[in-house]
């Protein structure tokens, strides 16, 4: 996943450092890219490596800034392959038939930015579960801050926090069914909401628009970016 | 004797002290509260899977969208995480407008929040004081961008163009407004957008005197919030506060300074920190932080005026090309059409880019499988956090006291919702 990094400051290096003599032991992959540091640990190491992050001199995350899911059901799938070229055209059409692994190990990340006000730094810490059983450690015990965050990710992601006092849905609507942040979720959603003046009560149906898409998502791997790419610079 | 029970009582979502589309579950024991459940999500729009299905660049306008009186410091969360992304840096004189414009947008969210905060606990001139001075820099918005309020004026690679030579005008003829008044409206107008931001920083610290004046010494204002919703520095950070909320427990941070952006680190100015924690001492950190503001963007106009240059980098597979070019240059036409039809593909990997949005720390953290689009944003709200500890806040307060407390988290449901 790492492809570039880029000039680094010290401050992420010495992180970098002690991160790597802490945890030399454990196997973690510590991804170092864009001048920011991703730590990935297993589901059940998170709670006492966030609680070492937060009360060891060399870290003092003091902050959980953010905490979020992501689905990583559909990571690097574009919807827009040009391979078919015939007399008729491009075998051009946007793919919509996503493929989704039931038991995808790695499906779901929960992605956690920690800031130390004491070392002014940052990093971000991540937990891959799987599509079976999203199950992970609450990070309420270390920062009270996670707790509407950890709301969220269950709310958008299913994803469940073990021990979160008030594990509710928080951002849609009461009685929602289903997680809209996951990659199987359409976009204009399932159901869709009007008055009905016969029934004197909102009713809810399926959704009578068809899903579209304007601009594909197409992945170019031909340097069209600038900057630190090696490709771009010998172009 | 009546039997005395504990009840629960709904506060909105319809609510004028609601700020927006909040409810809140309150349980009280007669006027104390005892536990406050907010319900969010009314305004639940899902900008960030919206994102996910848009090019880059479309979803600038989104931005503007989620904190909707702090428009351009959210466009510019958004910008910086792309352009830290593609590795690619605005040019100087795009540095200085986009902290000019993120000062202004400071001024015009604290402006709103004071209004609102006052008229909650029953200011209701300073209000009206505070409308006033908004239309001034949402004129300054307009000039710039067209649209006084959703700008989508920063673009990755620099700002969408430069500060304009002449400012709009007032009609000459009107039902409402006699000449004179017209002339008076427009006597600041007759020069740049720079005269006339000069203008306006050179008379707002009176008007914050004016606030001042009203409410600072005001024995009802203090009794409304000196001693009301303390928080500990210590709960503070553990409650994932930033801003003036953090600021105003006494903790020195301001991402400004610590983690300079944009041209923070050539401008001169001073953090203001409270001392107890409560309502009155965020208060005064915001009301210093408007000043402090003006500070920045008198330092900015000076320096916009002496040092002309491009506002945005000159690589067309991120910026559009000129219009004029386009006309005349095949590659230009071509790089047109790929960017307004297909947009560009960062490299694969994660960005995580925050600005001192005038709430708080305002993060976008952004996913890229390499695609044209962000395989996943999120939005790091400031406000989320803050309104979490609305619980623990309001805890033993009284009813009346949960509307100050409501009114100092600055809360706007643009962003908490997303």
């Amino acid at each position: 996943m790492v492809t570039h990094i880029l000039t680094r400051t010290a401050r992420v290096d010495a992180l970098a450092a002690a991160i790597r003599a802490h945890f030399a032991e454990s196997d973690f992959e510590l991804i170092d890219a864009f001048d920011e540091l991703t730590l990935d640990v297993p589901a059940e190491r998170l709670l006492d490596v966030a609680r070492t992050l937060r009360d060891h001199d060399d870290f003092r995350f003091e902050q959980l800034i953010d905490l979020c899911g992501v689905d990583y059901a559909a990571y690097g799938r574009s919807e827009w392959e040009t391979d078919e070229a015939s007399a008729t055209g491009f075998g051009r059409g946007v793919d919509r038939d996503l493929r989704i692994e039931a038991d995808d190990p790695r499906r779901f990340g929960v992605v956690v930015h920690l800031l130390s006000l004491a070392h002014n730094h940052r990093l971000r810490l991540r937990v891959h579960v799987g599509a079976a059983a999203p199950i992970v450690d609450s990070l309420i015990p270390v920062w009270d801050s996670a707790n509407w965050f950890e709301r969220e990710a269950f709310d958008l992601y299913g994803i469940l926090f073990r021990g979160h006092p008030d594990l509710r849905r928080i951002l849609t609507d009461y009685g929602f069914v289903g997680h809209p942040f996951r990659k199987d979720f359409p976009l204009s959603g399932q159901v869709e909401m009007r008055y009905d003046p016969e029934l004197k009560r909102v009713v809810y149906e399926p959704v009578s628009i068809e899903p579209r898409v304007l601009v594909p998502r197409v992945i170019r791997e031909d340097s069209r970016y600038v900057g630190p790419g090696e490709e771009a610079r010998h172009a | 004797m009546p039997e005395i029970r504990n009840y629960t009582l709904n506060f909105g979502p319809q609510h004028p002290s609601a700020h927006g589309v909040l409810r809140l579950v309150l349980e009280m024991d007669g006027e104390v509260i005892e536990r406050a459940d907010p319900h969010i999500g009314l305004l639940h729009r899902g900008t960030e899977k919206l994102a996910e299905y848009k090019p880059y660049n479309q979803s600038i306008g989104y931005m503007d969208r989620l904190d909707y009186v702090s428009m351009m410091c959210n466009e510019h969360g958004y910008v910086r995480a792309i352009e830290k992304l593609l590795g690619v840096e605005a040019p100087e004189r795009a540095q200085y407008i986009r902290t000019l414009f993120d000062e202004i947008t400071r001024i015009l969210n604290h402006l709103m929040w004071l209004a609102a905060h006052a008229i909650d606990i029953g200011a209701m001139s300073v209000f009206l004081y505070c409308f006033r001075e908004r239309e001034d820099l949402l004129d300054c918005y307009e000039a710039v961008s067209g649209a006084r309020m959703h700008a989508t004026y920063y673009r990755p690679g620099g700002v969408h163009r430069d500060l304009p030579d002449t400012m709009p005008r007032y009609e000459g003829k009107s039902k409402w407004h006699s000449a004179r008044e017209i002339a008076q409206r427009n006597s600041a107008r007759d020069g740049s957008l720079l005269d006339f931001i000069q203008d306006f920083a050179d008379r707002f610290p009176g008007h914050v005197d004016e606030y001042e004046t009203l409410l600072t010494d005001n024995r009802i204002w203090k009794q409304r919030t000196v001693g009301i919703g303390v928080v500990s520095p210590e709960r503070a950070l553990q409650l994932g506060f930033t801003g003036p909320m953090l600021r105003g427990s006494g903790i020195e941070w301001d991402l400004r300074k610590k983690q300079p952006y944009a041209a923070y680190h050539q401008v001169d100015f001073d953090i203001p920190v409270g001392v107890n924690g409560d309502c009155y001492d965020r208060y005064l950190v915001r009301m210093e932080e408007m000043r402090q503001s003006n500070r920045i963007i008198r330092q900015c106009v000076d320096w916009l005026r002496a040092n002309p240059g491009p506002v945005a980098i000159d690589d067309h597979k991120v910026v559009p090309p000129k219009r004029a070019e386009v006309k005349e240059n095949m590659e230009a036409l071509i790089h047109h059409f790929k960017l307004f039809t297909e947009g560009y593909c960062p490299p694969p990997g994660e960005v995580y880019a925050a600005v001192e949005a005038p709430k708080g720390e305002f993060g976008c953290y952004i996913v890229s499988d390499g695609a044209n689009k962000p395989y996943r944003l999120k939005v790091r709200a400031p406000g989320f956090p803050h309104l979490a500890a609305l619980d623990e806040m309001s805890r033993g307060h009284m009813l009346a006291d949960v509307v100050a407390i409501i009114g100092t988290l600055d809360i706007v449901f643009g962003e908490i919702d997303r």
